[in-house]
């Protein structure tokens, strides 16, 4: 059962203070969309063995969502985030760049 | 007054830990960020305190003033008081974005009291007290509902929603029966 | 016989004696026993019957790891099967009976599977009753079943009370010997939160047995001076009779605390599950000594070598009079000198190895022991006890050599570390070649959330035996510093023995057992492989080895050296099978804690919720709250009852606790451009003082909620949800604004249960609320679909002039505390008008009867509002709404697609709920086509006949059709399709 620390109230919150909400950095496609992107938006989902990045919401504590980076083979987690950003912090990005040199990045 | 009922009516259980269900309380939840000119006087104007830090709540007599997230705030005030200090936090407020609701009929309120009450906590949250600092408010969950905890001399308040009010009383009395003291 | 010596016994407290009973007979023993050794003492050799064959069966191990001596535990309520009488402590007036047999222990029935046992060989289930397939269900299921299992099945509601607790630490130390107990002096000292665990209720482990000196004194008076220090120890928490029942992610470690199993009754909990996180977990958890195979090796008086010592040195107990000693080790001797040193015979050590050189040989050999070097069991005899061995050679095919007369065997094969807690969260093992065992590989250890170490080995753990190199290991797992001196005597190297004799013939392979609870044998793992199991995992499911109760704590690696050899590979290439918590079996009301009975689930009730309740009300789960589904009164079926309070609301007043509607304030300058994103109409230009029906879909355009939503003021929007939905949609608006729009100045509060809200419902309702007397509430000044602040009765309250009923309706919200108050003082103002509460049964009829929908019956997560014919509410004019791209997906806008219409049948009686309409034809996977469905079906009182919503393809393009309908029991009927609206078509009623 994994801990993940809210970056919001500082909590280093067991897995039954949270909720999952799958992968993190999706980008929104509405209407005008093609076909291929709202597929894309609706139901592909990475499912890497290795470093992923997720959003959790802190339900039982302070209700914000967050964003996490761990390791989903080792349970290494790399770090928490805000979830008011598109892409990845940079000195987490360094961080799983040191630690799992062969990561191919997020993209 | 005599209409005003709170959730279990004062129900109480005395076991190695004393349990009580008190209010109704004055509620206030406050939506706001830290940075609203004006926040930090309109929370002293209504309870008489600091603006609270992250996770802290500032106890002033009756009434308190809690962090519960980065823009949302729990003023405790006397029942009677929640319209009066709804209007002030408007009037203070005025013309910035912030939200001031009425919840003290929203929640039910206890008090957990004894040398032991602690282990009482222990026993339905996933909170470790040795980290825990006076005067911290601590939400988490307790057994399968959501709540919220503070400690002072005499023990722990806590907060959850009044519709589950009788399963918190049965989860508290539960764990505070004698015989059941953890250390 | 087994026997209680006259002396010692350093667990026992001759001075406190208890009387127990074993299949009624009333045995006595005394405190500080457990169940197994105190039935030791009074000679019960014979304690239960294997699983499979029916074999009889003794006590094999002293703790956790025995497979056989499992009993049905006390009485009534306080009933338990499958207890280890090695883990069991004795209490005075503890009751036990045997399990497995039939009609008797002594005599059983089911024996004769042993005698067909060569009938009965692995997987002969598998091969005889998959043909013909009907006959399993048919015929071998229930007479396997009849048969099958082991203790019975409580029947009585568990008697004891159960909590969990949490904890932290910085180090978990599991186990208390002398490994645990110094790497947790070693922590603390360190300065570390250190917890400290032990299942059994002593300290120590088999250090104080085997006679280890620490820092020159006695390992016993080393142990009670560091628990001591422990003790004394702020930064330290011990814990005995608690065992760690797995380890998981992050430092999450179960420990079910035994706290009053043997004080039963006394008020406190029965076991305390902790649910401990540990910075780090350091698994000093011993190692568990391994049988050999040899025929006969299940015969009740043979035992591990270990396990003898144990209930000598412990319990002064001892299983034989003459003790035969079988081993491939030094460690075995060890048993040999207490046997003779406490005055019992020990015949002859045979031991396998072909050179004997240790010191402890030497000793024993010099007390007079005779030691049988290259010897082997060819076989041991006796039925319900031992009665003798037949030696032979190891190296031979069993020919025998001499027969030696004894009543119990004491066996060792060997070592295996406990490396549960180790694996169970990804720690691998390495094979140690020298020990023949598998030992955690210190280089692969399971990781914690910072990429460091989570679990470390202490000890025999790690797969260290001697006290000085167990010492050392324990302190270097806890950050290492100066570790105590251990002295023992220097042991030879062990030899691996997996079948006793070495080219044992078939007859004799028959007999030997690996799996003693399960009855599997070394015949059937070589037949398991001959057939082409060459997986462990596949074995073990073949074969059920190490599927038993006990986990194969003795089998596993017997069974696998047996497969290794079968298939001429290498032990370690053939691999274990998975470890999984628990450790040993954790009792089901452990594991739920707190949640039983009244707190089983945080039901959730409403402020009038009493009331109810003081009505009989009939109750109803709606999600976890509790609502009102009727109110019977004397003679009334609850059918009956709904049919009155739907006719009194029709054309009374009807009154509703509606408490349980989600209300969610939305406030802020872009408030009203976030609604308008949520819900597919446009909220954003209803006037203040307004009502507005909404609807909500996820992105993939299907309705997931709807309610009906109020301006405040200019930039307060409050929006009702269903009664389940309210923290759901919550979450769901909060995911957005924080997620997505976090730019959005908007902020919402769910304030669902600050308020009571009750509907006052029906023609007299204007009546029943001027009776009350306060606000004006007249048609002019409170129109449908609008709102008002005011008072009622003397109560602050917010009118919604809104219906689900077609009925004049006005919704009250009273803060909660008064709500109780304001409904009686609306009953009693109701009084002369008539007015009865009505249920949620009646809420459902009497929208239904007005074709409202109802989320959760008309939707299931695949239908979009345009097929509810709520193509009205969804704006053309806005460029986006969550679900607006989702809906424009070409297969939404198919014609074909199931609409939603009315059903009725032609004369008039209700369709049965979760009725189908077939199609013609069949479908690729040769099922019937079907072309629709009933999504909610009521008999209605208003109109007299049933009425019924459902979603038909093609909709109402079809009214007026006539379509067949199948029942549950398979017959057919015909249904007319329909307006759904059946009462009120121009919705009159409901605004006046």
């Amino acid at each position: 059962m994994l801990i993940l620390e809210c970056p919001y109230c500082g909590v280093k919150a067991e897995e039954t203070e949270l909720s999952p909400g799958g992968e993190a950095h999706l980008k929104r496609f509405g209407p005008g969309s093609t076909g291929e992107e709202f597929e894309a938006y609706m139901f592909a989902r990475k499912n890497p063995k290795g470093v992923h990045f997720e959003r959790w919401r802190h339900a039982y504590g302070c209700g914000k969502w967050f964003l996490a980076a761990r390791c989903t083979a080792t349970l290494e987690v790399f770090g928490t985030y805000s979830a008011q950003t598109t892409e990845p912090p940079a000195e987490i990005v360094e961080k799983i760049k040191a630690k799992r040199p062969d990561w191919k990045g997020t993209k | 007054m005599s209409k005003v009922a709170s959730a279990l009516g004062g129900a109480r259980f005395d076991g190695f830990a004393s349990v009580r269900e008190i209010g109704p309380l004055g509620m206030i939840t406050l939506r706001a960020k830290p940075d609203v000119p004006g926040l930090a006087a309109a929370v002293t104007a209504v309870t008489g305190t600091a603006l609270p830090a992250q996770r802290r709540i500032e106890v002033a007599g009756d009434k308190a003033a809690g962090w519960m997230s980065p823009d949302e705030y729990l003023l405790i005030v006397p029942y009677t008081e929640v319209k009066a200090a709804l209007a002030t936090l408007a009037e203070k407020l005025a013309g910035q974005h912030h939200l001031a609701v009425d919840v003290s009929d929203a929640r039910a309120v206890f008090r957990i009291e004894g040398a032991q009450a602690a282990e009482v906590l222990m026993k339905l949250a996933p909170v470790d007290h040795a980290t825990l600092t006076p005067g911290e408010l601590r939400r988490t969950r307790v057994a399968q509902v959501a709540g919220a905890f503070w400690a002072d001399e005499t023990g722990y308040s806590l907060v959850c929603f009044r519709s589950v009010a009788s399963y918190v009383m049965g989860l508290l009395s539960h764990s505070a029966t004698k015989g059941a003291e953890l250390f | 016989m087994s026997t209680r010596l006259a002396k010692g016994g350093r667990l026992i407290d001759r001075t406190a004696p208890c009387e127990f009973t074993f299949n009624g007979k009333r045995l006595k023993g005394f405190g500080g026993d457990t169940l197994a050794a105190a039935l030791l003492a009074n000679d019960q050799m014979l304690v239960g019957r294997s699983f499979k064959y029916h074999r009889p069966r003794g006590i094999v191990a002293s703790g956790a790891e025995e497979p056989n001596a499992l009993v049905n535990m006390g009485q009534g309520g306080r009933f338990e099967p499958n207890q280890r009488t090695t883990t069991t402590e004795l209490f005075d007036g503890l009751t036990c009976t045997s399990q497995n047999h039939w009609p008797s222990l002594e005599f059983d029935v089911g024996v004769v599977n042993n005698y067909a046992s060569r009938f009965l060989p692995a997987g002969f289930y598998y091969k005889t009753f998959i043909h013909p397939r009907f006959a399993w269900k048919h015929i071998f299921e229930p007479v396997v079943r009849q048969s099958a299992g082991l203790g019975q099945v409580p029947k009585d509601r568990d008697a004891d009370r159960y909590e969990q607790a949490y904890a932290f630490c910085d180090i978990l130390v599991v186990g208390g010997g002398i490994a645990g107990l110094q790497a947790a002096l070693t922590a603390a000292k360190a300065g570390k939160r250190v917890w400290l665990v032990e299942q059994t209720a002593h300290w120590g482990g088999r250090a104080p047995v085997d006679g280890v000196e620490i820092d020159g004194q006695p390992a016993e008076a080393w142990v009670k001076n560091t628990v001591q220090a422990l003790e004394g120890m702020e930064n330290v928490t011990l814990r005995a009779r608690c065992m760690a029942a797995g380890s998981y992610d992050h430092g999450y470690v179960l420990c079910d605390e035994k706290v009053a199993d043997h004080t039963p009754g006394d008020g406190r909990p029965r076991h305390r599950l902790w649910r401990l996180r540990a910075g780090q977990i350091i698994a000093a958890t011993g190692a568990i000594e391994r049988p050999l195979s040899f025929a006969g090796n299940d015969i009740p008086g043979v035992m591990l070598a270990a396990a003898v010592r144990d209930y000598l040195i412990n319990w002064a107990v001892a299983p034989g009079d003459r003790t035969v000693i079988v081993t491939n080790n030094d460690d075995a001797y060890r048993t040999a000198i207490a046997l003779k040193e406490a005055g019992l015979e020990v015949p002859v050590v045979l031991d396998a190895r072909a050179s004997v050189t240790g010191e402890l040989p030497a000793k024993a050999r010099a007390m007079g022991i005779r030691v049988e070097a290259g010897k082997a069991i060819a076989k041991v005899k006796g039925g319900k006890r031992v009665t003798g061995v037949a030696i032979c050679a190891q190296v031979g095919q069993g020919s025998v050599l001499e027969e030696i007369a004894c009543d119990a065997v004491a066996m060792s094969g060997g070592w295996s570390p406990v490396v549960h807690l180790w694996s169970h969260c990804g720690g691998k093992l390495r094979w140690d070649e020298a020990q023949a065992q598998f030992a955690p590989d210190k280089a692969r250890p399971p990781l914690n959330h910072d990429g460091a170490a989570l679990v470390v080995t202490a000890g025999a753990a790690s797969g260290v035996l001697s006290a000085a190199d167990v010492l050392l290991d324990a302190t270097d797992a806890a950050g290492g510093g100066v570790a105590p001196v251990a002295t023992a005597p220097q042991e030879a190297a062990m030899e691996p023995v997996w079948i006793m004799p070495q080219g044992a013939p078939v007859d004799l392979r028959m007999k030997m057992w690996l799996d003693y609870q399960n009855d599997v044998k070394v015949s059937d793992v070589q037949l398991a492989a001959r057939e082409g199991y060459t997986s462990v995992e596949h074995t073990k499911r073949y074969t059920t080895l190490g599927m038993a109760t006990d986990q194969g704590k003795l089998s596993n690696i017997n069974g696998l050296a047996v497969l290794a050899d079968s298939l001429s590979a290498p032990v370690p290439q053939v691999g274990t099978t998975t470890f999984r918590p628990p450790y040993t079996p954790v009792t089901i009301g452990a594991l739920a804690g707190e949640a039983r009975g009244e707190i089983f689930q945080p039901l959730r009730s409403t402020p009038i919720h009493a009331w109810h309740l003081s009505q009989n009300a009939y109750m109803e789960p709606v999600g976890l709250w509790q609502r009102p589904y009727c109110y019977p009164r004397a003679g009334e079926t609850h059918e009956q009852a709904v049919h009155r309070e739907v006719k009194n609301t029709r054309t009374n007043v009807g009154l509703l606790d509606a408490s349980t509607l989600g209300k969610i304030i939305v406030k802020g300058p872009d408030a009203g451009k976030f609604l308008d994103m949520l819900y597919t109409n446009v909220m954003s230009n209803l006037p203040v003082g307004k009502c507005r029906y909404g609807l909500m879909c996820n992105e993939q355009g299907f309705l997931s909620d709807d309610g009906v939503v109020a301006r405040i003021d200019e930039d307060t929007w409050l929006c009702h949800t269903t009664s389940g939905g309210s923290d759901r949609i919550h979450a769901w608006m909060e995911d957005w604004l924080q997620c997505e729009w976090w730019d959005w100045q908007v902020y919402t509060a769910n304030v669902t249960e600050q308020y009571a809200q009750i509907a006052v419902v029906g023609p007299k309702a204007r009546q029943v609320l001027e009776k009350l007397g306060g606000m004006d509430v007249s048609k002019e000044t409170l129109p449908f679909m609008q709102w008002a602040d005011g008072t009622l009765g003397g109560f602050n309250a917010r009118v919604y002039r809104i219906s689900f009923s077609g009925e004049l309706s006005y919704e009250i919200a009273v803060p909660a505390s008064e709500g109780r108050a304001f409904w009686d003082a609306l009953l009693a103002a109701g009084a002369e008008f008539g007015m009865m509460p009505y249920g949620t049964e009646g809420l459902h009829v009497l929208r239904a009867e007005k074709g409202f929908i109802m989320i959760g019956d008309e939707t299931d997560g695949t239908v979009i509002p345009q097929d509810l014919n709520l193509g009205w509410a969804i704006s053309k004019k806005k460029a986006d709404y969550l679900g607006k791209r989702g809906q424009e997906r070409p297969y939404l806008a198919n014609p074909d697609r199931w609409k939603l219409v009315g059903l009725e049948t032609l004369d008039g009686s209700v369709i049965p709920d979760g009725s189908y309409a077939p199609a013609p034809g069949f479908n690729a996977n040769g099922q019937r086509n079907t072309q629709g469905r009933v999504t909610s079906t009521y008999f209605s009182p208003t109109l007299g006949k049933g009425i019924a919503m459902g979603l038909v393809k093609g909709g109402l393009t079809r009214l007026g059709e006539t379509i067949e309908m199948t029942k549950l029991d398979g017959s057919t009927m015909q249904v007319k399709i329909v307006d759904p609206v059946f009462y009120d078509k121009e919705g009159e009623k409901q605004n006046v």
